[in-house]
């Protein structure tokens, strides 16, 4: 097989789900960011042709021209309307719906509610830390990432806990994509009957709220705001904004749960200055999201022809904003390839997208990840306690998510 | 040099002097001063530096651009006096100005 310097470039196809697997993609962006930043790729036969957008610089110049760059048009994944329901979510609309929306649910995550939530997330944490076995090995993404995240998002939804694991389920079948390949669930049609079993539950829930006086959940938000409150009567904009908050709150915050410990283990010297210095964990949790950038990519479709980086791309053009590429970018950031936790401006990364669409929840994931860490050093101080004792497995749907379904760790006591 | 008087959400206030032709973003975080984050260095793409200028200060500032106007309206707590500071150059003419912080950014 030829290397990443050895293939013409004209051939290179990075949307190749293996090659975000093994991590072998790093090399084609760096040379796609030194050669052809603006590269387009006519040959793939899962997606169709696409433009790679690679640098950070220029990804920040698709995402601040929504009026160029949709949303709406063909979806915001490499693949055409992944989620096969046209994609009605806020994520998806271009202005002004999509300010709409997005104002009905973001009080959910205001400073002030932030503030609110952190008592609860830490205590939550504290019971999961506190239940985990130490000395034998335990699959980390099961006991810790999804447990503590799935409890956050039946909070922010005021979805009962005691069905919390639905929403895991859920997540996972949103994101599976059963025509290239998942082991998540068999068909398009079994896929189809679980999101609408997940549609009735939510929508239970929704008349439930909707009758009761405003709560600061999620549900009760969309039920209660002007914008949003005819909702359900548009099943399919309903179970796009849901698949949305669940797959946007669970996949990605989740991932970098486990990524970080991944990172620490694989950078001991690191791990030696966060034990050391318990306060770096600060810059430790954004410098960990930018490590694992949990979101590969998102997507826009060129409204007109239009000039970028010096190549001229035309109207219904697709062009995919590589985050992960963005992030490794050396123009942008210091010594990129590098895990250093107490960098000096450690935000400054493009996990979370810029614009109008830049993640929402992203200073509520920040404050999940740093409770997470404060709280396991308080347990276990010494560097490498926590330590990964086997191959971390990916995710199938790496192409767009770029995280673990297995990651074996044993706490050392 | 300019001077710049940051009231937080508190009401604490701390009062730095920068100089002519930075941003008031950058005016913040080089004083670390709390609740301005700046996360995307400057290009007015993530509202993270929203602030709120005092009135008598406001009609001396450059209009609002398209960019910042489409930023501003995924802020928390928009009001009459919102900016994000990165798009505000400080000067001369800006010597003394008062700006108040929000709590925290998104």
């Amino acid at each position: 097989m030829l290397s990443p310097n050895e293939v013409p470039l004209d051939q290179i196809d990075v949307a190749d789900a293996e090659l975000f697997r093994s991590d072998a993609v790093f090399g084609y962006f760096d040379r796609l960011r030194r050669e052809d930043p603006i590269h387009y790729c006519s040959t793939n036969k899962l997606y169709g042709p696409y433009w790679s957008v690679t640098r950070f610089k220029d990804i920040v110049e698709v995402e601040t021209k929504p009026q160029i760059f949709s949303s709406e048009a063909r979806g915001i994944t490499i693949e055409d309307d992944t989620l096969g329901l046209g994609t009605p979510m806020f994520i998806a609309m271009d202005p002004p719906k999509h300010g709409e929306q997005r104002m009905s649910v973001s009080p959910a995550v205001s400073p002030e509610n932030l503030m609110n939530l952190e008592v609860g997330i830490r205590q939550r944490t504290n019971e999961v830390l506190d239940g985990l076995p130490v000395n034998q090995t335990f699959d980390w993404v099961d006991r810790v990432s999804i447990e503590l995240t799935t409890q956050m998002l039946a909070i922010l939804f005021g979805f009962p806990q005691e069905h919390r694991r639905m929403l895991t389920r859920w997540s996972e079948v949103g994101s599976a994509s059963p025509e290239s390949g998942s082991s998540v669930v068999e068909s398009p049609e079994a896929r189809m009957q679980e999101l609408h079993m997940c549609l009735g539950y939510f929508t239970a829930l929704w008349h439930q709220r909707a009758a009761a006086e405003p709560q600061p959940d999620l549900i009760s938000m969309l039920a209660h705001a002007e914008a949003t409150r005819d909702m359900p009567s548009r099943p399919l904009e309903f179970l796009g904004n849901l698949m949305l908050l669940i797959i946007g709150g669970n996949d990605t915050t989740r991932s970098t749960m486990s990524g970080s410990v991944l990172a620490l283990n694989r950078n001991p010297e690191e791990y030696r200055k966060l034990c050391a210095r318990p306060e770096l964990v600060t810059s430790f949790v954004p410098e960990a999201i930018r490590w694992q950038t949990p979101l590969t990519h998102m997507r826009r479709t060129a409204l007109c022809d239009t000039m970028l980086g010096g190549k001229q791309i035309r109207k219904g053009d697709r062009i995919v904003m590589w985050y992960l590429s963005g992030n490794r970018d050396p123009q942008s950031i210091e010594r990129p390839d590098e895990f250093i936790i107490d960098r000096k401006n450690p935000r400054h990364q493009i996990a979370f997208g810029f614009g109008i669409h830049r993640c929402l929840g992203n200073r509520l994931a920040e404050l999940q990840l740093r409770v997470l860490w404060e709280e396991a050093l308080k347990r276990w101080n010494k560097p490498m306690q926590i330590e990964v004792v086997g191959d971390p497995v990916p995710v199938d749907t790496s192409i767009i998510f770029r995280g673990f379904s297995h990651l074996p760790v044993r706490i050392n006591a | 040099m300019i001077k710049i008087h940051f009231v937080d959400h508190g009401g604490t206030e701390r009062s730095v002097e920068v100089e002519d032709g930075i941003s008031l973003m950058e005016a913040a975080t080089q004083n670390l001063i709390p609740g301005i984050d700046g996360d995307c260095g400057g290009s007015c793409a993530c509202a993270t530096c929203h602030m709120h200028i005092d009135p008598e200060w406001l009609d001396r500032l450059p209009p609002i651009e398209d960019q910042e106007n489409q930023m501003l309206d995924i802020v928390d707590l928009r009001d009459a006096d919102s900016r994000l500071g990165c798009q505000v150059k400080v000067s001369p003419e800006l010597d003394g100005i008062v700006v108040r912080t929000p709590i925290g950014q998104h």
